[in-house]
């Protein structure tokens, strides 16, 4: 696999989780347990959508066949999408979307630390200014996985089953192909091992904090995002996110 | 016709519109000084930081900026707001660069944008941005309002991505924290 083809790959993967992660935050919007809470999921949904941006600009400009961010954002289909299948895992409750958020964080903080010092400039100032941001989401994440975990019976059984539930779709993240073996040889990507194992010690002594019981590390893990292998859940994000400017070519207000 | 232009220029073009004279850099800043932020309109854009770099290279104005947010949905609006003032000063050949590294940081808001902001109701940034203040200890944020240091953060995130909601314990009023990133 050439370079280039590698890291228009890496790049697609980089925004869509992003972007999508981003586009199911907004669902909250008008249903948030709190006004304050609403703010909070806002404001991550917009960094999130705002790096996603970032990425796939560069991602275009690498592929360099005259499509736009814009363009690569709403006219892919599910299959051609490279978002981390937990970050497509619809909303649930607060538990959930929190159990969610704080797995995607942990991972999000350490890939962006070493993307950080990427050997390509662009990757690197992407990353670096990001995780100015993405180190504020898991300080809030955290803490409420905290809150809620070491908080009244019903709120600890609730965090307890939502980490359950999604946890299944947390091992991916650290699943590696030829794209990302490629990239990491050539330190534009991050190598995945080390990363997996700084977020295994993390979660799990957040969770024991949290008195929390961490599931098995070691259990079978979804996986498939990589090659665009989606669960039912993304198609019909999509078919929300992507509505208008389909119906739409070229809308502008 | 006699040009009576309520936003003079600061230099001579000729017939074809070529530009003539070239202003100082210093000039320049003084001007974008005069950009407000969209969203916090006390500050200008160069109190806030995001004006990186003025430069002539030849007969362009080349112009940095820096966004603040990843997502900040006023980064455009800046953009064009820049462009505009340089414009109406009758800059014609001008160039905008968008520059992400160093990563933008509340460090570089200035000393008179810091004080815009507290005199506007919002709380300035406390202390200097390291991985120490974004994971360590509560900053100590005194409100704007009464300057009481006895404050209690309300939530991490407020109106806008840059901001934190605090309630002041003294005065009971409501703030925003500029955070410090």
């Amino acid at each position: 696999m050439k370079q280039n083809q590698a890291l228009f790959e890496y790049l697609l993967r980089l925004g869509d989780s992003n972007m999508i992660l981003g586009q199911r935050l907004c669902e909250w919007i008008g249903q948030a347990p709190a006004l304050e809470e609403e703010m909070a999921l806002g404001n991550l949904a917009l960094d999130l959508i705002g790096q996603a941006r970032s990425w796939l600009e560069y991602a275009a400009r690498v592929e360099d066949a005259g499509h736009s961010a814009d363009e690569l954002a709403f006219t892919r289909d599910e299959r051609a999408y490279r978002n981390l299948l937990l970050v497509e895992q619809a909303n649930g409750n607060f538990a959930d979307t929190l159990a969610r958020q704080y797995l995607f964080d942990q991972y999000h903080y350490h890939l962006l630390g070493a993307l950080s010092s990427s050997t390509d400039a662009q990757v690197a100032a992407i990353a670096a200014k990001g995780l100015k941001e993405v180190t504020y989401h898991l300080r809030r994440s955290s803490a409420w996985i905290k809150r809620l975990g070491d908080g009244t019976a019903e709120s600890h059984a609730k965090m307890q089953q939502a980490i359950d539930e999604i946890w299944t779709y947390s091992g991916e993240m650290f699943i590696a192909d030829e794209v990302d073996r490629v990239l990491a040889a050539a330190g534009i990507g991050a190598d995945l091992d080390p990363l997996q194992r700084l977020w295994e010690a993390d979660v799990q002594a957040l969770l024991a904090e949290a008195t929390l019981t961490c599931p098995p590390l070691e259990q079978y893990m979804q996986r498939g995002s990589k090659q665009g292998l989606h669960t039912e859940q993304l198609g019909f994000l999509l078919a929300e996110m992507q509505f208008l400017p389909r119906a739409y070519p070229g809308a502008s207000w | 016709m006699l040009q009576t232009d309520a936003n003079p220029h600061l230099i001579a073009t000729d017939r074809c519109g070529e530009q003539l004279q070239f202003p100082a850099i210093e000039a320049l800043w003084q001007l974008l000084d005069q950009v407000p932020d969209p969203e916090v309109p006390v500050v200008s854009v160069v109190d806030l930081g995001i004006v990186r770099e003025l430069r002539w290279e030849q007969r362009q104005l080349v112009v940095t900026l820096t966004p603040t947010y990843s997502g900040c949905p006023a980064t455009e609006f800046i953009e064009e707001a820049v462009a505009a003032a340089l414009r109406a000063a009758g800059i014609t050949n001008l160039r905008l660069v968008q520059q992400l590294a160093p990563a933008w940081t509340t460090d570089w808001i200035s000393a008179a944008g810091r004080e815009k902001l507290r005199a506007f109701g919002i709380a300035p940034p406390v202390g200097s941005a390291s991985k120490r203040t974004l994971w360590g200890e509560e900053p100590e944020v005194a409100c704007p309002h009464c300057g009481s240091p006895q404050t209690t953060r309300v939530s991490e995130f407020g109106s806008t991505a840059c901001k934190a909601l605090y309630r002041c314990d003294s005065c009971l009023e409501p703030f925003d924290y500029f955070k410090c990133i």
